[in-house]
């Protein structure tokens, strides 16, 4: 089989059509199908959230059951968090890393493309969970129902199946991670172009790095948790088992050590997009870059020790409270420090009020709302009152949603010419932007009053005459609305492809090495590999100061396109870039075999080993180029 | 295991698959350092038996312990073997080292097979839950690294490592002593150390 299929790819330059995806292992592909991916998984989340928020559009309602209700937010948290953010995080580092650091591709580029399979088949392999629970045609769903923490005991009680795929689904998309922070590590210390020190690569390249780390050692952590969880459900061992000594507080300690830094991994990369949009828009250099480079490394450090501001109701004592509270206030430094230098990029700049830019204010706005309620949350006796009520739900919203979503939205605006070669329409996209930053504050600033009213997270239904009729009504008015702002953007992407208004190499003026290239990128990215002479090295090559430090265009400068683009045809292929393959294919698939046979029957693991074994070995023994 | 060409110039001055083995091994460093936590934490809180003290047999597990430590020392042998272009020691010293690795498995599995008799199981108590689980994951390590020296082996035995390709078996090398040390760890913690 093995033969087969190396006899197969021999004639792999020549794939067409969905064989080529199948195959590929260019980073820019794989990042194309890593945001798709991504915004699907974006579409059945919201879907998700729309269906929470007309549940609890009045009191007493019934359109959901309590347990369709558990099962539904379960979902749409661990879908936003791990099939959303995570992974349109990765479409970017995929898109832009090598492109930024002047590089034809990432490192390992069929890891990359293990990477995604195994994305895509842990985020197919979680929801399959859905058709578990008997007939889903009659609303009975068998999706796990314990939060996207799943705390113990909760997650050890809950019958059925679901718990189950929602471990497996989550392991396996660790692993998903793992390898591709593992990549990112590598390709940015090893493949960055000659000149391209450290201190001068793009902000985003930064955070990817710093991301990539936080990856890699958090989440062997929430691995072990999930395999403690899993032992204990399907074979009987005893790590969270009361009654044999062991503390189901363990769980909350471990995921919460996984979990604070996962925040920092959901909100770095926005950090760095919104790094790269503001000085573009503002025709500015970024103020203070080593100030923002060090407060990101900082960020990273202090998130490892924070976790425990999730638990202070746990019982932990007046120290361990205090610690953990002294420790969350210090984090909000670096990030204030981010957010000053933000707002100074801005300050005096040629603004260009263009979407991208929208989106990254947006960002900004949103957040500080979202970091304030978060030096309240680590205030003790202030937390100990909001603890599990709506005011925690609006705060996490602030900065995932209002903080991540909208950093990456801004990037999409901004990076969607580079790789597709049209712009998306202006006026469509700040329609988008207007309706989703008023829905988002009209969804979410009143369940910050329904918090502080007392109104509890995770409750089906709520009665008559609680006082928080008229604030979840308005609540769902505005996710209605931030629905209907996804459809503007879908909308747009749409006409935006068929209108084909060429956006042309550098349609920003930005500054960064990916808009020295054409829109879209040839597969072996750079002609020659640049040589890079300072930060911000295109914009250099563009533009001259002044003796009063005002840009003045070079003539010429900047301008190696026309020439390229005249013998674009037939150039590129004495480079040598790396072939197809089907092998990360094959052993991705292997793994959600595998975690089904663990759930239903040792058969099947069998199965899924010999697929795993044979990728593998494909893989290890096929050359990786010819 | 692929033929890349020989490295190219990078940032750092490592082979692309190097950082990327001291990467994997720093990651995994928290994944045994998380197993070892659970063990240690829920030490002495077993409400039945059996306990450490009835079942350890310390010259035992010392004698295994001291297989996988030669098994580094082959697989050092190993390395230098390809180095140098002996093709012939290189063979041997793989060999030596997955027999070694091999032979602590077996001890392992007696060990496991024993303590099962004298009624500790995964869900006897909390002394058996973080037992087996920590060591039955270095056991699963141990494995793996078993098979790659395996599969090394039949590459070298039909000539395709050459003296250039000395890398794949550094790589090995690297994951298999890092294997060697966690289990050092844990046979000092849990098997040494007794409160």
């Amino acid at each position: 089989m093995v033969g087969a299929l190396r006899r197969l790819r021999q004639e792999g330059e020549s794939y067409q059509g969905v064989w080529s995806w199948l195959t590929t292992v260019d980073h820019k592909r794989i990042g194309i199908m890593y945001g798709v991916t991504a915004f699907l998984f974006f579409l059945m989340g919201g879907i998700e959230a729309l269906l929470l928020r007309i549940q609890l559009s009045s009191p007493n309602n019934a359109v959901l059951d309590p347990d369709q209700y558990n099962r539904i937010f379960t979902m749409h948290g661990t879908t936003m968090i791990f099939l959303v953010v995570m992974p349109l995080s990765a479409a970017f580092f995929n898109l832009l890393i090598p492109l930024m650091i002047g590089a034809r591709d990432v490192a390992f580029p069929r890891l990359n493309a293990f990477s995604f399979w195994v994305f895509l088949g842990g985020g197919l392999f979680m929801n399959a969970s859905f058709f578990t629970g008997g007939n889903i045609l009659k609303g009975e769903l068998g999706a796990p129902d314990a939060g996207w923490f799943g705390y113990a005991p909760l997650s050890l009680q809950s019958a059925g199946t679901g718990i189950d795929f929602w471990a497996f689904g989550l392991l396996i998309l660790g692993v998903a991670s793992m390898a591709s922070g593992f990549n990112f590590i590598v390709t940015i210390f090893n493949m960055r172009a000659p000149g391209m020190t450290l201190l001068r690569m793009p902000l985003f390249v930064w955070m990817t790095l710093v991301t990539s780390f936080l990856i890699i050692f958090a989440m062997p952590i929430i691995t072990v948790a999930l395999f403690q969880l899993l032992f204990d459900r399907l074979y009987g061992a005893n790590f969270f088992n009361f009654e044999a000594g062991g503390q189901p507080l363990l769980w909350q300690h471990m995921f919460w050590l996984f979990g604070h830094p996962e925040v920092y991994i959901l909100i770095l990369p926005a950090m760095g997009i919104v790094s790269e949009v503001l000085p573009t828009f503002s025709r500015k250099p970024l103020f203070g870059y080593p100030f923002v480079v060090i407060s990101g490394l900082a960020i990273a450090f202090m998130s490892w020790g924070v976790w425990a501001h999730h638990m202070y109701t746990t019982g932990l004592g007046p120290i361990a409270n205090s610690a953990f509270g002294v420790s969350t206030i210090l984090i909000a430094v670096p990030t204030g420090i981010k957010i000053f230098n933000w707002l100074a990029t801005l300050w005096g700049g040629a603004i260009s009020l263009k979407t991208p830019l929208f989106f990254a204010v947006g960002f900004i706005s949103m957040f500080v709302i979202g970091g304030l309620t978060g030096v309240i949350h680590s205030i003790v006796p202030s937390d100990y009152q909001q603890q599990d009520t709506y005011f925690v739900v609006a705060h996490l919203h602030q900065v995932l949603l209002g903080g991540a979503m909208f950093g990456l939205f801004a990037g999409i605006y901004y990076w969607f010419p580079k790789f597709t070669g049209r712009l998306l329409h202006e006026g469509w996209g700040q329609l988008h932007f207007w309706l989703m930053f008023i829905g988002f504050n009209i969804t979410f600033q009143p369940m910050m009053i329904l918090g502080l009213l007392g109104m509890p997270r995770r409750i089906y239904s709520y009665p008559e005459g609680a006082g928080w009729e008229w604030w979840n009504a308005v609540a769902t008015v505005g996710a209605l609305l931030i629905g209907v702002s996804i459809l503007v953007f879908m909308f747009n992407v749409v006409l935006s492809l068929r209108r084909n208004d060429q956006a042309g190499p550098d349609p920003w003026d930005g500054r960064t090495l990916e808009w020295a290239i054409p829109s879209p990128p040839p597969a072996y990215n750079f002609r020659e590999i640049p040589t890079v002479r300072a930060r911000d090295d295109f914009w250099h090559q563009k533009y001259e100061e002044d003796e009063t430090g005002r840009p003045v265009p070079i003539v010429g400068g900047g301008a190696q396109e026309p020439e390229e683009e005249e013998h674009a045809e037939g150039e590129g292929h004495g480079i040598h870039m790396p072939s197809p393959s089907f092998f990360p294919l094959i052993a991705a698939i292997g793994l959600p075999i595998i975690a089904t046979g663990l759930i239903y029957d040792a058969a099947i693991v069998a199965v899924g080993v010999a697929v795993l074994v044979v990728g593998i070995y494909g893989w290890a023994l096929e050359p990786a180029s010819e | 295991m692929s033929h890349t060409p020989a490295a190219l110039e990078t940032g750092t001055g490592l082979d692309n698959r190097k950082l990327l083995m001291w990467l994997f091994l720093a990651s995994e460093c928290l994944l045994f350092g998380s197993l070892i936590g659970a063990y240690l934490l829920y030490r002495g809180q077993s409400v039945v038996g059996p306990y450490p003290e009835d079942l350890f047999d310390i010259p035992f597990t010392s004698v295994s312990a001291f297989v996988l430590l030669m098994s580094s020392v082959t697989m050092v042998l190993a390395l230098a073997a390809i180095q140098r272009g002996d093709q012939r020691g290189l063979r041997i010293w793989l060999l030596s080292t997955a027999l070694l690795g091999l032979l602590f498995l077996s001890g392992q599995a007696f060990e496991f097979t024993e303590f099962n008799h004298e009624g500790l199981s995964l869900s006897s108590n909390l002394f058996g839950t973080t037992f087996f689980v920590l060591t039955g994951f270095h056991g699963a390590h141990v494995t793996v690294g078993v098979l790659i020296l395996l599969s090394l082996l039949v590459m070298a035995w039909r000539g395709r490592l050459t003296q250039s390709q000395s890398l794949n078996i550094e790589l090995a090398g690297l994951y298999w002593h890092f294997v060697d040390v966690v289990w050092i760890v844990i046979f000092t913690l849990i098997y040494l150390i007794q409160p």
